[in-house]
């Protein structure tokens, strides 16, 4: 049967982690492709890069890292942030990476994602939403609003007919990311997993408000997620991956646990 | 020296970072002579079965997979180039190399996981071995209940005597077939962590074993 995933997401600014990661011994490591080697072998599922570089120029640096994470790491791993073009995903890929997370430019431009599905296949397009609660209109008829620019920018795009759409023009997977979760530690908002789960019938990886392994196991069941991302629950030595899948396989979730 | 068959569809640089990692020469080559030289090789791909076979057909390097398979040189195929070791395949209503005997089918769209619950298509994911023929070189010291990276919308429905190991997703399909010398993978080993780098280890192993008994 097809396990369920745990994704770690790493955040890289100018070709360094935006923090150092605390592994076992308490040793901080800024250096996203020996992270990214660590939690390969601690047994990460998948690993997603997000590239927060401000300016256009710094790209390269961002480039490299990917290439040199592909040479250590022999599990998928996609990149996201600053994705805007067609080209964009040709330089991810060609350095290595196996799927491309495209975010506001997909909402920009939804012909983005039926573009490089038909490029490099629905497998390689993971479409990242945003989504902040909001009052139930006729306009957000679920009552989930796809946002951008980390929240301040409300697009009027109900987050149910958006991911159906994004289904329809060829994404291969979503990433649901709460706004209103995403930070707090409290657990995924499921409601909204599930909604969105129950809508698509292409895999959906819940995320924001990790804090512990039962959050997890919450997305994957009462949200039905396929997959969990995580990033400071293992960042800061709270829990390590294997705690997350022991705590998984105890409770019935087929994981990966060999590794 | 492995060689990766070049023909333009494929992930080549990917399946040569794990050999690189494993500290295993090879080379990435569309030239059949250089392929030739080398003791097996690797078939990747990814795409669809009819462009796959039209670029094979236009580089000239199906009749190369064929003398290989002919005469016992190792070929590993992985993932679509694991299904053009086939006969046909219902992708682009496609002849194959017609190495070993069988089709490729498309998962249907309504299958259900053991679980109950959607098995959307493409399979991709994580996914174990099951009913595995233990005795095949490429498994030696792969752990039973060892995860595999898959990502496919076909599959191999090969001739029963070729299946080696089978997967589940919706229902039972083949994960490994071929038989000695000749094998193909529907996951992808440079993708699935130890146990996929070790398929890759036992594939190079076999084939320097087998250039030596030549020799």
């Amino acid at each position: 049967m097809l396990s369920k995933r745990v994704i770690v997401c790493l955040d890289v600014r100018n070709g360094r982690l935006t923090k150092g990661i605390k592994f076992a011994g308490n040793k901080d490591i800024g250096d996203p492709v020996e992270s990214a080697r660590r939690y390969y072998e601690e047994g990460a599922d998948e690993i997603v890069f997000y590239d927060i570089t401000a300016s256009a120029e710094k790209r390269g640096i961002f480039l490299d890292v990917v290439s040199r994470v592909a040479q250590a790491i022999f599990i998928p791993f996609s990149v996201g942030g600053g994705i805007a073009c067609l080209e964009d995903m040709h330089a991810v890929l060609d350095a290595g990476a196996e799927k491309i997370s495209i975010n506001s430019a997909a909402v920009k431009n939804p012909q983005l994602i039926a573009q490089g599905a038909r490029e490099f296949g629905s497998q390689a397009i993971v479409v990242g939403m945003d989504v902040l609660a909001v009052p139930k209109t006729s306009e957000i008829p679920s009552g989930y609003e796809i946002v951008i620019h980390g929240g301040r920018l409300h697009m009027g795009l109900d987050a149910l007919a958006w991911a159906k759409q994004c289904q329809d023009l060829g994404a291969g997977e979503l990433c649901v990311n709460s706004i209103d979760a995403d930070g707090t530690k409290d657990g995924y908002e499921l409601t909204l997993t599930r909604a969105i789960s129950s809508h698509v019938s292409i895999p959906v990886i819940a995320s924001g408000g990790a804090g512990c392994p039962a959050h997890l196991l919450d997305a994957l069941t009462t949200g039905q997620a396929q997959a969990a991302l995580i990033a400071s629950i293992v960042h800061y030595g709270q829990y390590s991956i294997g705690d997350c899948k022991q705590y998984l396989a105890e409770h019935g979730v087929c994981v990966r646990q060999t590794w | 020296m492995l060689g990766i068959v070049d023909y333009g569809a494929g992930n080549q640089t990917s399946v040569r970072r794990a050999l690189d990692a494993l500290g295993l020469s090879s080379t990435i080559s569309h030239d059949a002579e250089t392929l030739w030289a080398c003791e097996g090789l690797l078939v990747p791909g990814v795409g669809a079965a009819g462009q796959a076979m039209q670029q094979l057909r236009a580089t000239g390097l199906d009749g190369l997979l064929r003398d290989a398979a002919k005469q016992g040189k190792p070929v590993l195929g992985i993932c679509l180039g694991c299904q053009i070791l086939l006969e046909y395949s219902e992708e682009n209503d496609t002849r194959l190399l017609g190495l070993i005997k069988g089709q490729c089918r498309r998962f249907s769209p309504d299958l259900k996981e053991e679980d109950g619950r959607p098995a959307p298509v493409p399979h991709m994911g994580w996914n174990t071995l099951r009913s595995v023929q233990t005795d095949c070189p490429l498994l030696s010291q792969v752990e039973s209940g060892a995860f595999f990276y898959f990502v496919h919308s076909y599959y191999v429905d090969p001739d029963p005597s070729q299946i080696i190991a089978q997967s589940f997703y919706g229902h039972a399909f083949t994960a490994i077939v071929g038989h000695e010398g000749l094998w193909g993978v529907q996951f992808h080993p440079e993708k699935s962590g130890r146990p996929g780098l070790q398929i890759l280890k036992n594939f190079s192993a076999y084939c320097r074993k087998e250039e030596h008994h030549a020799q």
